[in-house]
């Protein structure tokens, strides 16, 4: 019952007039970045470090938590009324949520994707309220060698199971993480991998690269694609059509608990939103009495993504508390912020500041009812923000980002390398090597050096402190497996004598 | 695309064995004090070599791939975006900032989306003032400037 009393002064914390007022700029600043192209949540996030710094810790969080959760809202606002994803796990929302908009039907198809928005992220943090100080409590236990291990669990996670090419998966990581080792070594002082250039002493800072791949390598890739915004008119929400849509949500109380749980499950692992809204719309689909409305604008092909992919947010957070992992990106750069305030995050972040993570954990309650009223009054204005032609939001979004990149350490070369990563991002994207477990790698690398490092001290150099220790070893075998199994897919495609695809 | 992937492959090929051999050259054995600072991005290094290399085998035996990376028409596309972005951060460093995205806003509204010269004018006057309000005003973070802000006494 001490996670309870604990969530009530987290309350006192998220509803302090100040902190309610960043929670309803977060969610509308947060939609606004959803909303546009070039935008979302992990580089409006990183264009918004910045502004946090003067504030407390607490605050902070709160404020970029609910541009999370904005950003969440907004891309299903894209995915319905334009057809366009704004992330990719909105992707399987396009699927009955365009239709439904299509047949006139926009005004509830918003509706009740903000409602599937509100109760997957309710019961995400349901469950974080119970199960973080579970887990933060069992790590409290864990060295070094766990924390290593938990970081190959991870990583291995994005090779196995990421669904990208498990190569590319590979390089995008390595990539990241030797981006991170750039610089001075906090241990021994000497500059690494600076090719001689004393700008790069400093190292590459993870807001800047952020803002480049996502920012401005979206931006290269929807205008190559020629996107225009071929708007779906006649979306209304009124009051009775709220509540009318909401009478007949009822009725699809199983598709919500599916969808919850699938998100919930795969959330806590790294890129499992996008997997989660699929698999949940799959599922759905299956457990269907009508198949055949499936894809014309299906209630429940709206409801099943959207309730899963926003229970994986949430669930994103969980390792990210508990353990100092981030289980997205945005959950990443949420966590670079941390470090940036001078928390450590893990475990002991439960202990030593209660009323940070207890803050957070009780304004995303807050936060999401604020931002469910927000997003139902606000439509049109949202809806008028993809009116802007592209040639003007384009300019615009670039300006954004330059901006941005400027402003954390007032540096012109940071900018420069905020374009060099736009480009990058742009040539990865094209060949499809995944952004996230490169940025995840990038942000975590100084933490996941640290544990190796302290590990392999403590053991005096073998690597088997990793396997004998029996929660590492665990977690070590598992990681094997997980990053093994492409290869076992391989095998048995050979073994069966067919070819192999990719 | 296949070009396009044995590029990129090749590219993060020498990365990695720079990495390497830059970690090699500080020491990326045992010290004194535990692993040396070269230790982690030497295996790094080498750990992303053979990715690259299995990236390069794999891109050079997939035969079902085809196409160009980019068409002429996407290319275009991407050019327009690509070089007046780029060329408003050389501005930067001769007129500063806000100049800079004005001309910016201005060129690639007025060359792209061919707007009227009145909306023009409003976009890129207004967004570097509201920039300077933001920055200048609000959060007192100084923004790169030209001879024109000095002129005006900022």
């Amino acid at each position: 019952m001490g996670d309870l009393a604990s969530l009530l002064s987290g309350f006192q914390i998220a509803l302090t007039p100040f902190n309610l007022y960043l929670a309803v700029i977060g969610i509308v600043l947060g939609t606004i970045i959803g909303v546009l192209p070039g935008l979302g949540g992990p580089n409006g996030v990183a264009i918004l470090l910045p502004v946090t710094f003067t504030m407390a810790p607490t605050s902070a969080i709160i404020f970029l938590s609910c541009i999370y959760w904005g950003a969440l809202f907004g891309g299903a606002i894209t995915s319905i009324l334009f057809n366009i994803p704004g992330e990719s796990w909105s992707v399987a929302t396009t699927f009955d949520g365009h239709p439904m908009a299509k047949s006139g039907k926009g005004g509830e198809a918003l509706i009740i994707a903000f409602t599937s928005s509100f109760i997957g992220t309710f019961f995400g943090v349901v469950l974080i309220t119970f199960f973080a100080p579970l887990l933060a409590g069992v790590a409290l236990r864990f060295g070094p060698p766990e924390f290593f291990s938990i970081q190959l669990l991870t990583f291995a996670s994005f090779v196995g199971l990421g669904g990208a090419n498990p190569l590319k998966s590979m390089a995008a990581i390595l990539i990241g993480f030797g981006l991170a080792a750039v610089g001075m070594d906090m241990v021994t002082g000497e500059f690494r991998l600076t090719l001689g250039s004393m700008e790069l002493v400093r190292g590459f800072n993870f807001i800047i690269a952020v803002i480049g791949l996502f920012g401005i390598g979206d931006i290269l890739v929807s205008v190559e694609e020629g996107l225009e915004f071929k708007y779906v008119k006649g979306a209304r929400v009124t009051l009775r059509e709220v509540l009318r849509t909401w009478r007949g949500l009822i009725g699809y109380w199983r598709t919500f608990l599916f969808g919850s749980f699938i998100g919930f499950w795969m959330g806590f692992k790294p890129g499992g939103a996008t997997a989660a809204s699929f698999m949940s719309y799959g599922l759905a689909r299956r457990l269907s009495k009508h198949p055949e409305r499936w894809g014309k604008g299906a209630v429940e092909g709206v409801v099943a993504p959207e309730t899963a992919n926003n229970a994986a947010g949430v669930a994103a957070l969980l390792p990210m508390l508990a353990l100092g992992i981030p289980g997205s990106a945005t959950a990443a750069v949420l966590l670079g912020g941390l470090l940036i305030w001078g928390l450590q995050p893990g475990p002991l972040l439960f202990k030593e500041h209660p009323e940070f993570v207890w803050g957070l954990i009780a304004s995303i309650y807050s936060g999401n009812v604020i931002g469910v009223i927000i997003v139902l009054t606000c439509v049109p204005l949202f809806v008028a923000i993809l009116r802007i032609p592209f040639a003007i939001l384009t300019p615009l979004i670039v300006v954004v980002c330059i901006i941005g990149a400027y402003a954390p350490s007032s540096s012109l070369v940071d900018v420069w390398y905020m374009m060099g990563f736009g480009f990058l991002g742009y040539i990865f994207k094209k060949l499809n090597y995944p952004l996230a477990p490169l940025v995840l790698a990038m942000i975590l690398g100084d933490l996941a050096e640290s544990a190796l490092r302290q590990s392999l001290m403590m053991s005096q150099g073998s690597m088997l402190i990793f396997f004998e220790r029996p929660i590492a070893g665990t977690i070590t075998a598992l990681a094997i497996v997980i990053f093994l199994l492409p290869v076992l897919a391989w095998l048995r495609w050979r073994l069966a004598g067919k070819p192999v695809s990719r | 695309m296949r070009a396009a992937e044995i590029i990129t492959a090749v590219v993060i090929l020498v990365v990695g064995i720079a990495m390497a051999v830059d970690s090699w050259t500080l020491g990326s054995g045992w010290g004194r004090a535990g692993p040396e600072a070269g230790f982690f991005p030497f295996w790094l290094g080498v750990l992303l070599s053979i990715s690259a290399s299995a990236l390069i085998v794999q891109a050079a035996l997939t035969r079902s791939v085809k196409g160009p990376f980019l068409s002429r028409e996407q290319l275009v596309r991407v050019a327009k975006v690509g070089c007046p972005a780029v060329g408003a951060l050389i501005l930067i460093h001769w007129v500063g900032l806000y100049i800079s995205t004005a001309l910016y806003l201005a060129v690639y509204m007025k060359w792209v989306g061919r707007h009227s010269w009145r909306l023009v004018l409003a976009v890129s006057a207004g967004t570097p003032l509201l920039t300077f309000v933001v920055f200048e005003i609000w959060f007192t973070t100084q923004m790169p400037k030209g001879p024109l802000e000095v002129w005006l006494g900022y």
